[in-house]
């Protein structure tokens, strides 16, 4: 059995590794391209366009996307496990539509030009944390959670939001609908260095919170009243783990915009290399996470270069190519 | 073991239990009988901790089981359903689950202890061999099994079992059962089960409570609770009981209508 842990360990290290490579190859090309003699001198002297370029743009996007990819990628497996659900992503719960609500909101009623730019993803995650809120309290009866009401109010709240969305988009100026949709298709193109450090202590904290509770999320797996059998407070477990996993969801889609498809691939993709068990399948999602979206930004800067696509178009496109084959390659259940 | 006094549970305007008594001996095997809708399952179901009690009590080895935490009630008590929830799990990993109640709050992974137990209830219930394969590569009787292993890992003093032979061909329900009656005698584990079966009710358990409408009509050993008489009027239907000859047990012979006809005229 301790031939399993030292697996685990093999298998993290491997995806450091990857990371390491992802972030390598990111930084490497772009509109400039730098080999890594180039990165060491430029880094070393800390001067020039090119130093600017590397530290104050992709080195940060770089640094974003791993936050972002593993807080969207560790969302999505927690809700998955919550609900026993594997269509379930971080965006299903409403909390994006919450977040563009938002965003739509504050660019309409132009609040940027009020409160500065900052307010955009300030009013995005206030629009997260409403829909938390209304989805978690609609959700309690009797001082009990019910999972299956919470995912259908979640779909409800989703839907409502995307309606308003909808709305706010055909009664508004031709400017302001492109702000929207610009910031709904996503991007990690923001220099913010505060919005950087918050995403990323968040998912970081995100994950160490939440593989604290990597057993009773192993429980979890046999349903909620087995968990209950052998001793998991299943109603505190899941408290905590959705406010963790829509927390994690309302900060990135606040600074990032919608990126979808990653909670719901990755940990996929990574449950059938990895297994079911919660506490390889925790870090692997966030590191997965992590590599996807950086990778995916590469793509996404460079496949039309020197245009920028919607990181949220190659998530889609790749992500989704590579699932299906995977998927139809695979033999586990 | 588990005294059960005036229980009253149930759902809000619908089904309840309606003030049931009943004792559990230490290390008896005590089959729950009766027929769909008597509150088997709402009996089971609120020993477990899924139902809340509304009036009377639970106590199990001395303590009101409503003041125990979830913890404390896995360390006492192990539950055995009739579905057993499979996925890509190893036989291993899924009977090490039942040493969950033991870790620590923050303890992560199984110690040494952890392994040697799942070793021993695996070699015990017959699936030690598949310890490396999948739960969905077994058959439903050996996931069954694993399912036992795992719940004799939490070390219970009570093995709680709702239908645990219900999608069980025979081979795989006397297997099954053969070893509950084994774990019984050897391990001097008190078994409370649910079960549909009265023959097989009545060849394995040293007590059956039969239930009917809420409450229990009859309790006793499986000579004064299966007879016809019981059987016709909480079943409402004509059943003929015999002996077994070689265990001395009610047997009982299921009549259809066409063959009561036959014998009426």
């Amino acid at each position: 059995m301790k031939g399993k842990y030292f697996k685990w360990v093999y298998y993290i290290i491997i995806l450091f590794v990857l990371l390491i490579l992802s972030a390598w190859i990111s930084v490497s090309f772009g509109e400039i391209d730098f080999s890594l003699i180039e990165l060491f001198q430029i880094m070393k002297s800390k001067t020039g366009i090119e130093y600017t370029i590397l530290n104050n743009i992709r080195i940060p996007r770089i640094l974003l996307g791993l936050a972002v990819g593993g807080a969207l990628s560790l969302s999505g497996v927690i809700l998955q496990g919550i609900y026993r659900n594997p269509l379930v992503e971080p965006y299903t719960m409403g909390i994006s539509g919450g977040a563009a609500l938002g965003v739509a909101l504050a660019i309409v009623f132009q609040l940027s030009s009020v409160f500065g730019s900052f307010f955009l993803p300030v009013s995005g995650f206030i629009g997260a944390a409403i829909t938390i809120f209304l989805v978690y309290f609609l959700s309690i009866r009797n001082n009990h959670l019910n999972i299956n009401k919470m995912l259908l109010i979640g779909v409800m709240v989703s839907f409502i939001a995307s309606s308003a969305v909808m709305f706010l988009m055909s009664t508004t100026s031709t400017e302001n609908v492109h702000s929207i949709v610009f910031w709904i298709m996503g991007s990690l193109d923001t220099s913010n260095q505060f919005l950087i450090r918050i995403v990323t202590i968040s998912s970081i904290s995100g994950l160490v919170l939440t593989y604290l509770f990597a057993n009773q999320l192993n429980a979890l797996r046999l349903g909620e009243s087995k968990a209950k059998h052998l001793g998991v407070n299943t109603n505190l477990t899941i408290r905590v783990l959705f406010i963790v996993a829509s927390l994690l969801t309302g900060i990135s889609v606040s600074v990032v915009g919608v990126i979808g498809f990653v909670g719901l691939i990755v940990p996929h993709m990574l449950r059938m290399v990895f297994g079911t068990d919660y506490r390889i399948l925790l870090i692997t999602s966030f590191l997965g996470g992590g590599i996807f979206i950086i990778l995916c930004d590469l793509v996404s800067r460079t496949i039309i270069s020197p245009n920028e696509l919607p990181i949220g178009v190659i998530t889609g496109m790749i992500g989704g190519v590579i699932f299906i084959f995977a998927l139809s390659k695979s033999k586990i259940n | 073991m588990l005294v059960v006094s005036d229980l009253r549970s149930g759902y809000a305007n619908k089904f309840h239990l309606k003030e049931i008594s009943l004792k559990v001996d230490k290390g008896s095997l005590t089959g729950i009988v009766g027929p769909n809708g008597s509150g088997k399952t709402t009996l089971f179901m609120t020993l477990t901790g899924e139902l809340g009690i509304q009036n009377g009590k639970v106590i199990i080895d001395g303590k009101d089981i409503s003041a125990l935490s979830p913890r404390e009630k896995a360390h006492k008590i192990a539950i055995v359903t009739q579905n057993t929830e499979v996925f890509d799990i190893s036989v291993e990993d899924y009977v090490l689950m039942g040493r969950l109640p033991y870790k620590k709050p923050f303890q992560l992974f199984e110690k040494a202890k952890d392994f040697a137990l799942a070793n021993k209830f695996m070699k015990l219930t017959g699936v030690f061999e598949y310890k490396k394969k999948l739960m969905t590569e077994l058959s439903g009787g050996e996931q069954q099994l694993a399912a036992i292993a795992r719940a004799l890992c939490q070390e219970p003093e009570l093995l709680l079992l709702d239908e645990p032979t219900s999608h069980l061909d025979i081979a795989h329900q006397l297997s099954v059962l053969n070893l509950i009656q084994k774990l019984n005698a050897d391990l001097g584990l008190t078994v409370l089960m649910i079960i549909h079966d009265l023959n097989l009710a009545s060849e394995y358990c040293d007590h059956i409570a039969m239930m009917h409408k809420g409450s229990i009509h009859t309790k006793g050993i499986p000579e004064d609770v299966l007879n016809y008489k019981n059987i016709e009027f909480v079943y409402d239907t004509v059943v003929i009981t015999q002996t077994n000859p070689l265990s001395k047990k009610p047997a009982i012979f299921l009549v259809s209508d066409k063959v009561l006809a036959q014998n009426k005229k």
